[in-house]
């Protein structure tokens, strides 16, 4: 006990001396997906480069958004960038809490970037986040299953289609199911996905005068087909599969289909982790023939929040992490298929990108998502599984909680829609709408 | 024994303990209630003006409210009573003479040093995971099929996990009672022929009463608020949402600062519910 | 304190306490013996208890991906250090209050108690707020100080109890051969009631070391211990099993082999003023 008593002592007093910062020290917060993992691996090359060193804190995805809204909402200025998506950065743009990306070097060629993901990242045409990577989403199917049922996957599929081959390829017995679809509670999670799949069948979140829609005759059918589709051809317990629980069971082969981030092409057909990777094709999100395809549009971007002191440092960094370089080097050490996909037209005119087998699709569904008309109805809103206003998240989290508990049959399909319009309503005129 | 210069000494001496607690209390305290008359709203560029009772009445009236409470107490209660029933069995048999008592203490007692995030990821992912998890495996070893943990038992699955969490703690205070009651009297019923059952009921339970006061009102503070445990789970869903998870979303996911202070409130009328209920019983067992 | 018993029923307890003892011990061990399988093995069908190929890969991962020795470091100084400072302002305080009660010092250690139940997440605006303004973000000093006022009602509260078990004949008697206040509780009253400290202090570095919602929001990169450096393991894409059990086992380890050396001080110790 003694030993301890003088080590926590002795722990106090060093605690006293230590909170020095390093003048040219980055501190990034980024969320743990693949890429970033992997562009943690490659600080060195940076460092090495410039001389400024970086501290990581990276956390899971919902850890960060509270984690980094918290900080830039209060302006604690305890991160000199932050890893951000296409919601948060138009509504922090506006508020001016984000230094304008709009004085990058010739180098960079900011002309380069995906016209959707810059667009996406810009509020009243200024930039102020840079694409690390970007995604649509894409049906992603089972070569093998879709031949041994008899069927030929189109490029651009509609949901009839869909599910009539999701119910063919279902082999409960073998443990394959037809169709693997989020229905996981989260607004990023199945919120994103029911959303990009009701555009498809023409409903929308709000109408021109913020009026929720959920009462929509569109709204029952996109919900009421989801989870018959799910409930004939779907894996036990789809309400709580998210992206993870997903990727996980396509990989080990008990997917027919599964609709979801382009990303996820690049670890389907990986067969270090996939099981079936020489057998995935891909196609477009389906539609439903009414003019919009039910695939979203997302990139995680790098911003630097207004007020940091290391805004020149901050630009090197982003400046390094975004680059055609960057995706050079990665290429060099893991392979073209590994690259970050979705934020550069010159990947996608590559040669030697080209010949990855899901560059086009990806590119396809990337340029065919319209963030600024996301639906068949106008709407007073941009973005396309999102609308970009500050209330949207907690809304969304809570219509897809009510929509994951009517997957789940504890409650129908209307019951769920009708709390959906009450809450966002409520919601909305709390917020003053 | 005290005398009037002791008297000031201890008053002193309890200064620097209560002052902190009360700044502690108040200063968050007022800028909750603060808050919670504001339109605070972050991410629409902060304190946009006075709300009156609004934030009061759209948190109650919100139709989330109720379920949360009743979640609240099913989670508090459900817990509660499994700690503390196996707690007291565990506690009876540790007492037993055995072989390798110290090393079946401590695999007891380990749970209670895993951090509930971790607790909660691994239970969720490993354990009641459809696919992957054991269970799920178990049950498919059987022949059943998996059970969906997460939607169909989500009650039952997040007081498994605090329970699991929360058993060491009630094991080892109850042990400590346990190990001190008079052998001597328990012989002495042996002696006169009282079953087991009869000596358990009317000398071991009361002699426990205390104890058992002690892990209900220490173990219903943390119940309060677990947050971490519904979090890595249900996140919220299948109608799991706490009052403390509730409050979470509002502050942390909707950004509506004034709507979850309100919130705050009203915790902290429910905690002062259950404290003033607790202290009745606990004050009464400790002054005895 | 040991009863004589027959044989056979020492056999039976012996058997059913090592059942029940491995039943909740289980999830550890399976964590642990997760974290040495590949991702493939930990999620095999039927599940590898013990004859899978053992790696040490998913720990070198976790390594080479943050510096465990850093959150280590973090963990051991914001436990340690706030349940230090929480027993040096707590001591007098319970002393007073075991040895010089008023009306109103169970009203005082009750109502210290209720300011437990405050829900963290409705007050993190305001203390964020002035975390900013008195330059305590990310600091370990700031979460060594708001741990310290999580937990001091507790220590508080077992410190009074303990103190309230020494029988006041011996200050008496203390005070009668010319203690001061000041040597009565240094040289009397501390070194009785030692085993009931070590016990506080026990629990109260477990109960920081898990703390997960300040050290998680009150921290980027300097400060934060090892409840950060979970949360960037919960959960990545594709399989994660056995990387997320290597960073568990990693961050419960130190604490859980504490608690094993101390499990006698913990189980002799831990009585809340239940025990008479």
């Amino acid at each position: 006990m003694q030993l301890t008593i003088r080590t926590l002592l002795g722990a106090t007093a060093l605690c006293a001396a230590a909170g020095f910062a390093q003048a040219e020290t980055l501190t990034i917060a980024t969320v743990n997906n693949g890429d970033m993992i992997r562009m943690q691996g490659l600080t060195e090359d940076f460092t090495a480069k410039t001389g400024i060193s970086v501290e990581w804190v990276t956390l899971e995805e919902n850890v960060l958004r509270q984690r980094v809204t918290t900080d830039i909402t209060t302006k604690g200025g305890q991160f000199d960038i932050m890893t951000i998506g296409m919601y948060e950065t138009p509504i922090w743009g506006k508020n001016g809490w984000l230094v304008p990306l709009n004085d990058l070097s010739a180098d960079y060629d900011v002309a380069d970037l995906l016209p959707a993901m810059a667009g996406g990242l810009s509020y009243d045409g200024t930039l102020y986040a840079a694409p690390f990577y970007g995604e649509s989403s894409m049906v992603m199917y089972r070569t093998d299953l879709m031949e041994k049922a008899g069927l030929t996957m189109p490029d651009a599929p509609t949901w009839d289609f869909i599910r009539e081959a999701a119910a063919k390829m279902t082999d409960r017995a073998n443990d394959v199911n037809g169709i693997c679809l989020r229905g996981k509670a989260g607004w990023g999670e199945g919120g994103a996905f029911i959303t990009a799949m009701s555009n498809s069948f023409g409903a929308r979140w709000f109408d021109e005068n913020w009026k929720p829609t959920f009462d929509s005759a569109a709204w029952h059918d996109t919900l009421t087909f989801f989870k018959g589709m799910m409930d004939e051809s779907g894996p036990a317990g789809y309400a709580t599969n998210g992206f993870n629980e997903n990727l996980s069971l396509f990989q080990q082969g008990k997917c027919g289909m599964w609709i979801d981030a382009t990303v996820a092409a690049s670890f389907v057909t990986n067969p270090k982790d996939s099981t079936v990777a020489d057998h995935v094709g891909f196609a477009l999100a389906p539609d439903k023939g009414l003019g919009k395809r039910s695939n979203w549009l997302w990139a995680w971007a790098l911003a630097i929040p207004a007020g940091s002191s290391k805004v020149d440092a901050a630009k090197q960094f982003i400046e390094w992490a975004t680059s055609k370089s960057y995706i050079e080097l990665v290429a060099s050490k893991e392979g073209w298929a590994n690259v970050p996909p979705g934020a550069r037209t010159s990947l996608y005119e590559n040669p030697e990108y080209q010949k990855v087998p899901f560059a086009k699709m990806t590119l396809d569904s990337i340029l065919s998502a319209d963030p600024l008309h996301p639906t068949v109805d106008p709407v007073p809103y941009v973005g396309v599984q999102f609308a970009a206003i500050p209330e949207f998240a907690g809304i969304a989290t809570d219509v897809s909680q009510e929509f994951a508990a009517a997957y789940a049959g504890q409650q129908t399909v209307d019951e769920a829609l009708a709390k959906a319009q009450k809450l966002t309503a409520d919601a909305m005129e709390a917020a003053g709408y | 024994m005290a005398t009037k210069a002791s008297r000031s000494a201890a008053r002193l001496m309890m200064a620097p303990a209560v002052i902190l607690l009360l700044g502690w209390m108040l200063v968050p305290l007022i800028m909750t209630l603060w808050f919670s008359f504001r339109n605070y709203l972050p991410l629409r560029g902060g304190d946009l003006g006075f709300a009156g009772f609004d934030n009061y009445v759209r948190f109650v009236t919100s139709s989330s409210f109720w379920p949360a409470i009743g979640a609240t107490l099913i989670i508090v209660v459900g817990a509660l009573l499994i700690t503390v029933l196996l707690g007291i069995l565990l506690a009876i048999l540790l007492d037993q003479p055995m072989w390798g008592q110290g090393i079946v203490r401590i695999l007891v007692i380990a749970p209670f040093f895993v951090m509930p995030t971790v607790s909660g990821l691994v239970w969720k992912n490993m354990f009641l995971d459809s696919v992957n998890g054991l269970f799920a495996h178990v049950a498919k070893f059987f022949g059943a099929t998996p059970v969906e943990w997460m939607i169909d038992k989500p009650f039952m699955s997040i007081i498994l996990i605090v329970s699991w969490q929360w058993l060491p703690f009630a094991t080892l205070i109850l042990l400590t009672a346990i190990q001190s009651l008079d052998s001597e009297q328990l012989e002495a019923a042996e002696m006169d022929g009282a079953p087991a059952l009869k000596r358990f009921w009317f000398i071991t339970i009361p002699h426990l009463s205390r104890a058992i006061t002690v892990v209900l009102l220490i173990e219903t503070i943390f119940l309060l608020s677990i947050f971490a445990e519904i979090f890595v789970t249900t996140a919220g869903a299948f109608g799991t949402k706490t009052l403390t998870y509730l409050i979470f979303q509002r502050v942390l996911e909707s950004q509506n600062v004034g709507l979850g202070s309100a919130g705050g409130v009203y915790a902290i009328i429910l905690a002062n519910i259950v404290a003033i209920f607790l202290m009745r019983i606990v004050g009464k067992n400790l002054d005895a | 304190m040991a009863r004589a018993v027959t044989p056979r029923r020492k056999t039976i307890n012996t058997a059913l306490a090592w059942a029940v003892g491995l039943i909740i011990f289980f999830p550890i061990l399976w964590t642990i013996l997760t974290s040495f399988k590949t991702e493939g093995d930990a999620i095999a069908y039927p599940p590898k208890f013990l004859f899978f190929d053992w790696t040490l890969e998913n720990y070198a991962i976790v390594q080479e991906r943050s510096d465990y020795m850093r959150y280590l470091w973090n963990s051991v100084v914001i436990a340690g250090g706030s349940t230090l400072l929480g027993v040096v302002i707590a001591v007098p305080a319970a002393w007073s209050m075991a040895f010089v009660p008023s009306k109103r010092t169970k009203d005082i250690l009750m109502w210290m108690l209720s300011t437990k139940m405050l829900p963290a997440v409705g007050v993190l605006y305001p203390i964020y707020l002035m975390f900013i303004k008195l330059g305590l973000l990310d600091t370990r000093i700031g979460l060594v100080i708001v741990l310290m006022l999580i937990n001091l009602p507790i220590i508080v509260w077992m410190l009074y109890t303990y103190f309230k078990e020494i029988p006041g004949e011996i200050l008496e008697a203390a005070r009668m051969d010319g203690a001061t206040l000041k040597s009565e509780i240094l040289y009397v009253l501390t070194p009785m009631a030692v085993p009931g400290i070590a016990s506080t202090i026990l629990l109260n570095v477990i109960l920081a070391w898990n703390e997960a919602f300040w050290t998680l929001n009150l921290t980027a990169a300097k400060a934060g211990p090892l409840t950060a450096f979970i949360a960037s393991y919960s959960s990545p894409e594709g399989l994660f099993y056995a990387k997320l059990s290597a960073a568990s086992t990693m961050a419960i380890a130190p604490i859980l082999i504490m608690g094993w050396f101390s499990q006698k001080q913990l189980v002799r110790g831990l009585t809340f003023g239940a025990v008479k």
